[in-house]
């Protein structure tokens, strides 16, 4: 119920904004649905949108429910999508091995990655919140670095005189095609991926010893280390399992049509940091993580169809953060009321019991 | 071109740089020392640098606007505080939040309005201008730049010696035992996160109509996680910390300057030094023996 109240509140403070800056709420939103779910193609870039930040998501889950709290996807995006890139354009390997090649390096470059931080902790007690944080700027100059150095991926001179810092295109044998032939619709195998993975996470969180493990050691790590769960490798192996997540997004983002399948700067755009608002808003539940990250998906794709209206994209930066902020908020404040309720109450028994007591005596 | 003439265009560029750093350093590490590691601090900087620019656009003085860029620092302390020192929200999750909020605010605002430029005034200091290589970046500076010289003592004075500061350390090092002492905890960190917003903000107002005198898109563009950078290469010391700033604020001027000069290194790597230092501090030195131990823990109260 309060979450409805504050999802309001969230959508009428965007349709305020938008009205003050003197444009209509109702064309924004319209914009938005033609954008995104408004016929085949619009869905297909949801969809496009949806596979990557669905992948760094259910990563999210992973280390989130082992209490690990890793900040760092945006980074581990850019390291997964740099390893794909390098493995595609220099491996000299055609079909299909070559795209298994590509995605497998760029989850073994996204988790090595994650596992730096992983050891700093282990070995020299890092905070693993700050390694992960200061690694993503640190990932973000490696590929500004190696796009603009000729030996390492930036794109052939050929002809041209200038030569712009990204790499070359990687070879079709290395991109992810769409399943069957619908006329519009594209459904990307990294979609058919990233929902794959979610299930697959998502019972093996719920089913398996290892789930179990994972919510004992993020629930209560005392009584983890007493029942013998070697916490330090748990919680190790989600962060690097989820920093492979995040690069395995990055090659999807990399080999799937969503962008110019070649390596820039910036290409992740904040794919990592709204993979993690996704985990956050599905409550780090890897099934919920589906609609919720089709949801982003759609402001996504609907913001770039909101430029024609006039209303500028980064509208949809604002509808985003207050929808996360509405639906995260409400029942932690719900809770902290009842608390602060109950603390009052147990405050008026005590006292009256205590009155109680004197009069006895 | 003499050296000393390339010296002093760099310097005075670094010194420029590193001002709204060493602000918003001020701020975070206060925070840090309670125990908050304030990642909002991006948003404090960036919220305040467009809220700066819009009201000095709108009263016509820079001077007002810095004042409004303190407040708005202020108030993304207070949301961010009340969030997770009160209602006990993840401090990363509202932190992030915010500042994905506060990014696509201002980038829709500054892409829908249009400010007239203000800028605050220049001070140089007589005598000590004229110092060869040093005295012109040191001593010709935007106001406001001076007010580090009382912040920097009032800072140290705050958290080394009033009783105040003594608190805010033990809420820092062991929130449990604090709250034994009678020290309320979270109060604490909320007013040292309200002490990082003012500064915060006045670093990212500074920056906005006391340099460059306008606002862009992102302007502050990941300079609140350099200023976490410093805190943490500073070893969770104030001089260190101002060090700190510094070299990152000089790193940005070589990195800005070189190409000019001729000299090529390798530009990524500049800008990835704060963090790179920041890490190895932590990796390689004593650094980790000195962090606030309760540093990003929640406290909750009767919950061990």
């Amino acid at each position: 119920m309060a979450t409805v109240l504050s999802v309001a509140v969230a959508f009428s403070l965007s349709a305020t904004l938008i009205i003050v800056t003197g444009f209509s709420p109702t064309s924004a939103l319209k914009s938005i649905y033609t954008g995104s779910l408004d016929g085949g193609s619009a869905i297909s870039s949801t969809l496009l949108y949806a596979a990557p930040l669905l992948l760094v998501a259910v990563g999210t889950c992973v280390c989130s429910r082992a209490g690990v709290f890793n900040i760092g996807q945006e980074g581990q995006v850019l390291i997964g999508a740099l390893a794909a890139a390098w493995i595609g354009l220099r491996m000299a390997i055609s079909g299909p091995l070559l795209l298994v090649l590509v995605l497998l390096s760029a989850a073994i470059g996204g988790g090595a990655w994650a596992g730096l931080s992983a050891l700093m902790y282990r070995w020299r007690g890092v905070n693993i919140v700050v390694s992960t944080l200061l690694m993503t700027f640190i990932a973000a100059q490696l590929i500004n670095f190696s796009v603009a150095m000729p030996w390492f991926l930036q794109q052939s001179r050929g002809t041209k005189l200038v030569v712009a810092p990204q790499s070359n295109q990687l070879p079709s044998s290395a991109l992810l095609g769409s399943i069957g032939e619908y006329p519009n619709l594209q459904i990307n195998y990294g979609l058919i991926i990233a929902i794959g993975l979610a299930v697959v996470i998502g019972v093996a969180m719920a089913r398996t010893r290892w789930g179990f493990r994972l919510k004992i050691v993020g629930m209560s790590p005392g009584a983890a280390q007493h029942s013998g769960v070697r916490i330090a490798r748990v919680s190790g192996l989600a962060l690097v399992l989820s920093g492979a997540f995040a690069g395995l997004a990055g090659a999807v983002l990399l080999a799937s049509p969503v962008g110019t399948n070649r390596l820039q700067p910036g290409m992740s755009s904040n794919i990592g940091w709204d993979g993690l608002l996704v985990a956050l808003v599905a409550r780090n539940r890897p099934m919920l993580c589906v609609p919720v990250a089709f949801l982003f998906g759609v402001l996504r794709s609907g913001g770039s169809f909101l430029s024609a209206t006039g209303v500028p994209f980064y509208l949809v930066d604002v509808v985003k953060s207050l929808l996360v902020l509405a639906l995260v908020v409400p029942p932690v404040v719900a809770d902290f009321i009842d608390r602060r309720r109950g603390q009052r109450r147990l405050r008026v028994t005590a006292g009256s019991s205590t009155a109680a007591l004197e009069t006895a005596a | 071109m003499s050296i000393a003439f390339d010296t002093e265009i760099i310097l005075s560029s670094g010194v420029r740089l590193a001002a709204p750093l060493a602000f918003a350093a001020l701020g975070e590490y206060v925070a840090e020392r309670a125990g908050c590691l304030n990642i909002s601090i991006e948003a404090m900087m960036l919220g305040a640098a467009f809220g700066s620019v819009a009201v000095a656009s709108a009263t016509g003085s820079a001077t007002v606007g810095l004042l409004a860029g303190i407040a708005i620092g202020l108030v993304i302390a207070i949301v961010h505080a009340n969030l997770s020192h009160r209602a006990e929200i993840n401090t990363f999750v509202v932190g992030l939040v915010l500042n994905a909020l506060v990014l696509g605010l201002t980038s829709y605002l500054i892409a829908t309005s249009q400010f007239v430029s203000h800028q605050v005034s220049a001070l140089s200091i007589p005598v000590l201008r004229d110092i060869p290589v040093i005295g012109k970046p040191l001593f010709v500076e935007r106001w406001p730049a001076y007010l580090l010289l009382g912040l920097i003592p009032l800072t140290w004075w705050l958290v080394e010696r009033s009783r105040w500061g003594l608190e805010l350390r033990a809420v820092g090092e062991n929130p449990a035992a604090a709250d034994v002492t009678g020290i309320h905890v979270n109060r604490r960190r909320r007013q040292a996160m309200f002490w990082c917003g003012a500064l915060a903000g006045l670093g990212g107002a500074y920056l906005a109509v006391g340099e460059v005198g306008s606002f862009n898109q992102n302007m502050t563009a990941g300079r609140g996680y350099i200023v976490i950078a410093a805190v943490i290469f500073g070893a969770w010391r104030l001089g260190r910390t101002l060090l700190g700033c510094a070299l990152f604020g000089l790193a940005d001027a070589l990195r800005l300057a070189l190409p000019a000069l001729g000299v090529t290194l390798n530009s990524q790597f500049l800008a990835a030094a704060p963090y790179l230092l920041a890490l190895l501090a932590m990796v390689l030195f004593v650094a980790k023996s000195r962090e606030p131990r309760a540093l990003a823990q929640p406290f909750e109260r009767g919950a061990t």
